[in-house]
């Protein structure tokens, strides 16, 4: 029955949002639930539509199949299946997936008596996810913002978008997100690296715990944040990516159309050093 | 949750200091005597210090402090010693490597770029040092040196970056500037120089781990708040002896995705995706320019991108200008994807 040792009594009845007992079982290792359900429509779905979206394109290159939001033209409408519609239908069941599984996860807390912590965050995740292919199209007034469903063909969609901004770097939404991104990899390694070392230690002496994992970071930076605390800015850091991510991308057109290199003019032309005549920046 | 918060503490025990664990007699004593922050306390454990500097420690702060004045010195000289100026550009100041005529000689004039050798020389050797430090305590401690090993994955990064891809290339000129704004302009041009990054696998291996990363810390930090009513964020005491709180963690995602890791496997998952964005991130620096000149033609010939669409499909090459390209395509081990420079534009 793929169950863990200690499994069986934790696989109690309770804890569904919607559907009361109906949804409330398993199959295998997986917890079903009405959004398990939702979520196997949504998906089953949209993979399909993203294969025929390839069988009806001209490649069966996994690198360069390429599903595209319509042409702008079309504006905020519908479009035909093969001009777009396809990328409409997936775009809707990948919300409708993404959204069904948060709550999958959420019921699955209740069913086991854990906080909510993980699906509020995976709930970051899909408002970053929603702000490129929902939020920013319609503040544009065109599906076509959106980017398209194909690896190299997203890929090509970041660098052309940013580009569009002169340079990305220079958004500041874009440093606080790749700052997030960079400084939650840092502690992942940093808290990863302390614990395998602690409960591996070399050959004859005891496993450690969290004295020493402590004292480990007060030694070497002077602070150790602690067991619990590492995990609470360890959570909230990578919110942040996933959230500036989506505030960056969600500034650039509907709120900055210039060049992102522009956005620094203002400072640069504070009267205070601007009426010293320092010559500006070579 | 009231008398359980996962979120920020609520009560803080003010006792007495850790003053840390015992030193042996040939270690130096540990620095700044320990004091609590309420406003730390929120979120981490309150105290802060004492901790240990040793040899490796201070020669480290040295070098660092070092490198940071002759960066910053040069910075505000670039700027006439204005002090306006110098604060108003501290993004945007830079100092540059050596032109590319000087290669890779060590020897260059302090205002052509040898500043930034020496800055480069000093913010190494700083963070070596640093890495020592990092690898000895764990060492004193008892403990194995896994912190030390993933710094040197970044440390090699840092060094494929600004050492030794400078020297694999020849030249000091493509290692990047000192400079907030000015990296990151290195950073664009590179990718434009080399045909687009996105075209690099090792820059989307190293991508990947990257998200894959914060992901993870998302999942695994999530997890631990989730279980911390359980006495979740104590992990090394959950490893060796199993609690509800590793078995409600492992079955939310058994439960939510089929597979699930332990409370020790997770940090296992979560050291290599941190360990390998810079590592993959290293290997994409050191082709890119020596092995492959441009990323999107070696893109195309791998299958990964289509050919651009031929936009002046019935433009006729000059005469001179055809000769040229003929005789490097046409050259034996040449790549046809090689064209030779753009004549300059000329009415």
């Amino acid at each position: 029955m793929s169950m863990l040792s200690f499994e069986r009594k934790y696989r109690v009845a309770g804890g569904t949002l919607i559907g009361g007992e109906m949804f409330d079982f398993w199959i295998g290792p997986f917890f079903v639930g009405f959004f398990g359900v939702t979520t196997a429509i949504f998906a089953t779905l949209g993979t399909a539509l993203i294969v025929y979206g390839a069988a009806i394109g001209p490649t069966w290159n996994i690198w360069q199949i390429d599903i595209a939001p319509p042409a702008i033209e079309y504006g905020l409408g519908l479009a035909p299946l093969r001009e777009g519609g396809l990328w409409q239908i997936i775009t809707v069941c990948a919300a409708g997936a993404f959204i069904s599984w948060a709550l999958r996860q959420v019921e699955i807390s209740r069913k086991l008596g854990m906080g909510f912590h993980i699906p509020i965050a995976f709930s970051f995740a899909i408002f970053a996810y929603l702000s490129l292919e929902v939020f920013r199209p319609i503040m544009l007034g065109a599906w076509g913002h959106g980017f398209p469903y194909g690896i190299f063909a997203h890929l090509d969609w970041v660098s052309n978008v940013g580009y569009q901004g002169l340079h990305f770097h220079y958004n500041p939404a874009h440093m606080l997100a790749v700052t997030c991104f960079f400084s939650t990899t840092l502690m992942l390694a940093m808290h990863g690296g302390v614990i395998l070392s602690a409960v591996n230690p070399p050959k004859g002496e005891p496993v450690k715990h969290g004295q020493h994992e402590n004292q480990y970071f007060r030694d070497t930076i002077a602070y150790s944040i602690g067991p619990l605390g590492i995990h609470r800015l360890g959570w909230f850091a990578a919110i942040n990516a996933g959230f500036w991510s989506a505030i960056c991308i969600l500034i650039s057109g509907p709120f900055w159309v210039g060049g992102w290199p522009y956005f620094y003019d203002w400072y640069l032309q504070l009267p205070f050093w601007n009426d010293m005549g320092l010559g500006g920046l070579g | 949750m009231a008398s359980f918060h996962s979120l920020y503490s609520q009560i803080q025990i003010h006792g007495p200091y850790d003053e840390g664990l015992p030193l042996r007699g040939d270690e130096s004593p540990r620095l700044i005597k320990p004091f609590l922050n309420r406003w730390i306390g929120k979120i981490g454990d309150p105290q802060i210090g004492p901790t240990y500097l040793g040899f490796c420690g201070i020669a480290s702060l040295i070098c660092g402090f070092i490198a940071i004045e002759i960066i910053g010195l040069n910075f505000w000289a670039s700027v006439h010693w204005n002090p306006v100026a110098f604060i108003e550009g501290m993004a945007w100041h830079r100092l540059d490597p050596p032109e590319a005529k000087w290669g890779f000689t060590p020897f260059v004039p302090l205002a052509e770029g040898g500043w930034w050798i020496w800055a480069g020389f000093f913010l190494t050797a700083s963070i070596l040092l640093w890495w020592c430090r990092m690898y000895l305590r764990a060492k004193a401690l008892g403990m194995s040196t896994h912190v030390a090993w993933a710094f040197a994955s970044a440390i090699f990064l840092y060094l494929s970056i600004g050492f030794i891809r400078p020297m694999l290339m020849g030249s000091w000129h493509e290692a990047p500037p000192f400079g907030i704004i000015p990296h990151l302009n290195w950073t664009a041009s590179l990718s434009v120089l080399y045909g687009n990054f996105y075209y690099n696998p090792f820059h989307c291996f190293s991508i990947a781990f990257l998200y894959g990363s914060v992901l993870l810390f998302a999942m695994h930090g999530g997890t631990i708040l989730a279980v911390s009513r359980f006495g979740g964020e104590r992990e090394t005491e959950e490893i060796v002896d199993r609690g509800t709180a590793a078995e409600r963690g492992a079955l939310f995602w058994r439960w939510t995705m089929g597979f699930n890791a332990t409370f020790e496997s997770v940090h296992r998952w979560a050291y290599w995706f941190a360990i390998l964005t810079t590592f993959s991130g290293a290997i994409g620096i050191l082709l890119t320019g020596t092995v492959v000149d441009n990323w999107y033609l070696w893109g195309v010939k791998w299958g990964l991108a289509p050919e651009y669409p031929a936009t002046y499909p019935d433009m006729t090459l000059p005469p001179d200008i055809a000769e040229q390209v003929r005789a490097i395509t046409e050259a034996p081990g040449r790549s046809t994807a090689m064209v030779p420079p753009a004549p300059e534009a000329t009415q």
